[in-house]
């Protein structure tokens, strides 16, 4: 399978970055060597395999259901690119 | 003699017999930062106040008496363990800005423990890469040269300033995480030690992620004992990480004179791949060599699906990143471009704010996961991974580590496999396949090539039996007595 100039700017959207056609072009042979490379994996027969989705082999925890921090919005908003008051701010979104 | 050249138990020692001051030690190493860090590049961010402050507290432990073996030790910190009060870039452009207001759970631990931090280390752009040339800070300089040349060469990667400050003695000891070989690559590059324990052994909370089923930290050191004493105090349950072991941890240094005699080493017939590096497979032989000797019983083993790991690994890595990276979007913190719009805004922060490697990998990963996709690339390399995984268990039936080399060859040149992505990525042949099985690996220094550059083995344990690891590392440290030093470091 090898991606076209399209599908590599479609992807570059659902990715949400900005690419201009220089960058597809380089972009399209580049992604294409790894495809390309990955492809063998076709010729292994996974017929009746669980996926390994984790990197453990143990089943995820649990934790009661209850607050354990809080009141530090100052302190998550410190790095924030810009803010009003004790909220994050953001270019307009519905007009 | 140079306090420069102790290793980390020696110095430990020394602390505490107050024979050296935690405060002469940083300092040194400070000057030897200022002297060597501007051609080697191996940290983005040095600390020296900081150090210093830690250093002092350090020796008002040790005249105390409630120093630990870490109290006093200077240490490289990668540049991916998130530092309260201490910018965190993760080698991006994205992050340029980030000062995080808590600290990993790795790094708390050390602080703890009372060891110094030097400063923040240099790396790949979130951990992508084998050569940390996509630092956005620039690359980092190997201290080690081919004979006869002064060509600059690649200390490996992603923890390629971890790898280099410590080589270097730029740095007692440093932090690194591993992915898909991150750790032990530039080990092996730089001659020292380090290992990537089992998944969920260390903590995953505060480090930037990349690859969440993969990721995992480790230390990077001179000898494996210095690796030991590090890992005693950076492994542990946290309830802040889901995938944190809830999994008594051991006196690791305990292991280290376990010797080999008896232990069944297996050698697996499929890393003997075509066209290797014959000074890498001689050396290969020589560890088989020299475990035989120590009184090991080694045996050839297979591991059939070795040949996948790569292809599995650039599936699952990239999948996983591209989810993770979604968060750099330009609103909550890091950098950000304006747009005309939000969604405009987050493309043009997204394409200024990364590198060439991490956009390829975003995008790699956002197709695979793509619709129409998913089956076919994503699931598809799952059900790989879980006969890797598979092949592992069935040799730890038969034996209780195996042996194999660390990389593929010895250090490269700064702008060699640049052809292509898939050429950088042959380097982690070796590696990625413990990383995707989530059992523990250990490289070790074990000679030099005929180049004059070191070469490292790779030891290969069961999950949560990085004893064995340490216990066979150490075997082979002894016998091959590597004691060559690079020739850029700090005297």
């Amino acid at each position: 399978m090898s991606l076209d100039a399209a599908t590599v700017r479609r992807i570059a959207r659902l990715a949400r970055i900005r690419v201009d056609d220089a960058e597809v072009e380089t972009l399209q042979s580049e992604l294409n060597a790894i495809l390309g490379y990955v492809e063998q994996l076709a010729e292994v027969n996974v017929e009746g395999v669980t996926p390994l989705s984790g990197g453990a082999q143990m089943a995820l925890r649990s934790r009661e259901d209850q607050l354990s921090d809080g009141g530090i919005a100052d302190k998550i908003l410190a790095n924030a690119p810009d803010r009003v008051g004790h909220f994050f701010a953001v270019p307009k979104v519905v007009e | 003699m140079s306090l420069l050249t102790l290793t980390l138990a020696q110095a430990s020692k020394a602390l505490h017999t107050g024979e050296i001051s935690a405060t002469a030690l940083t300092t040194a190493y400070i000057k030897a930062i200022e002297e060597l860090n501007p051609r080697l590049n191996a940290f983005i961010t040095p600390t020296p106040e900081l150090a210093l402050a830690q250093a002092k507290a350090a020796d008002a432990r040790l005249q105390a008496g409630t120093a630990t073996a870490l109290t006093g030790i200077p240490i490289a910190m990668k540049d991916l363990f998130c530092t309260e009060g201490v910018r965190t870039t993760a080698a991006s452009k994205i992050l340029s800005p980030f000062v995080p207001p808590y600290e990993s759970t790795v790094s708390a631990k050390l602080k703890a423990a009372g060891a110094v931090t030097l400063g923040k280390a240099n790396l790949d752009e979130f951990a992508m890469g084998s050569s940390n040339i996509t630092s956005a800070y620039g690359p980092v300089e190997n201290p080690w040269k081919r004979a006869g040349s002064d060509a600059k060469l690649v200390p490996g990667g992603s923890s390629g300033g971890s790898a280099a400050a410590v080589a270097a003695r730029l740095a007692l000891a440093a932090t690194g995480t591993d992915t898909g070989g991150s750790i032990r690559q530039p080990a092996a590059f730089t001659g020292i030690s380090g290992i990537k324990p089992t998944y969920g052994r260390c903590s995953r909370y505060g480090i930037v992620a990349f690859a969440s089923s993969l990721d995992q930290a480790g230390p990077m050191a001179r000898t494996v004992e210095d690796n030991a004493m590090l890992l005693n105090v950076m492994a542990g349950f946290d309830e802040k990480d889901s995938t944190s072991a809830n999994v008594a941890v051991p006196d690791f240094t305990r292991a280290l004179t376990q010797g080999v005699a008896g232990k069944r080493i297996g050698i697996p017939k499929e890393y003997r791949l075509e066209g290797t590096n014959p000074e890498i497979l001689a050396l290969w032989d020589q560890g088989i060599a020299w475990l035989r000797e120590a009184g090991a019983d080694v045996v050839e083993i297979s591991l059939p699906h070795t040949k996948y790991g790569l292809a599995v690994y650039y599936i699952v890595a990239p999948a996983e990143a591209s989810s993770n990276l979604a968060r750099y979007d330009g609103v909550r913190f890091g950098a950000r471009v304006d747009g005309h719009d939000l969604i405009d805004m987050y493309e043009r922060t997204r394409a200024a704010g990364f590198g060439p490697e991490v956009k390829r990998r975003i995008m790699i990963g956002t197709y695979v996961l793509s619709h129409g996709y998913y089956d076919a690339y994503y699931l598809k390399a799952q059900k790989v991974r879980a006969l890797i995984l598979r092949d592992f268990q069935q040799a730890f039936e038969q034996v209780d580590a195996i042996l194999t080399p660390t990389a593929p060859s010895a250090a490269f040149g700064l702008g060699e496999k640049m052809d292509d992505p898939v050429t950088m990525y042959l380097n982690d042949v070796f590696t990625v396949p413990a990383s995707l099985a989530g059992v523990p690996a250990m490289s070790v220094p074990a000679g030099l090539s005929s180049e004059g550059l070191p070469l490292g083995l790779q030891i290969i344990g069961k999950h949560f039996d990085e004893e064995t690891v340490f216990a066979v590392s150490a075997a082979i440290e002894t016998a091959a007595g590597f004691s060559a030093l690079p020739e850029l470091r700090a005297k």
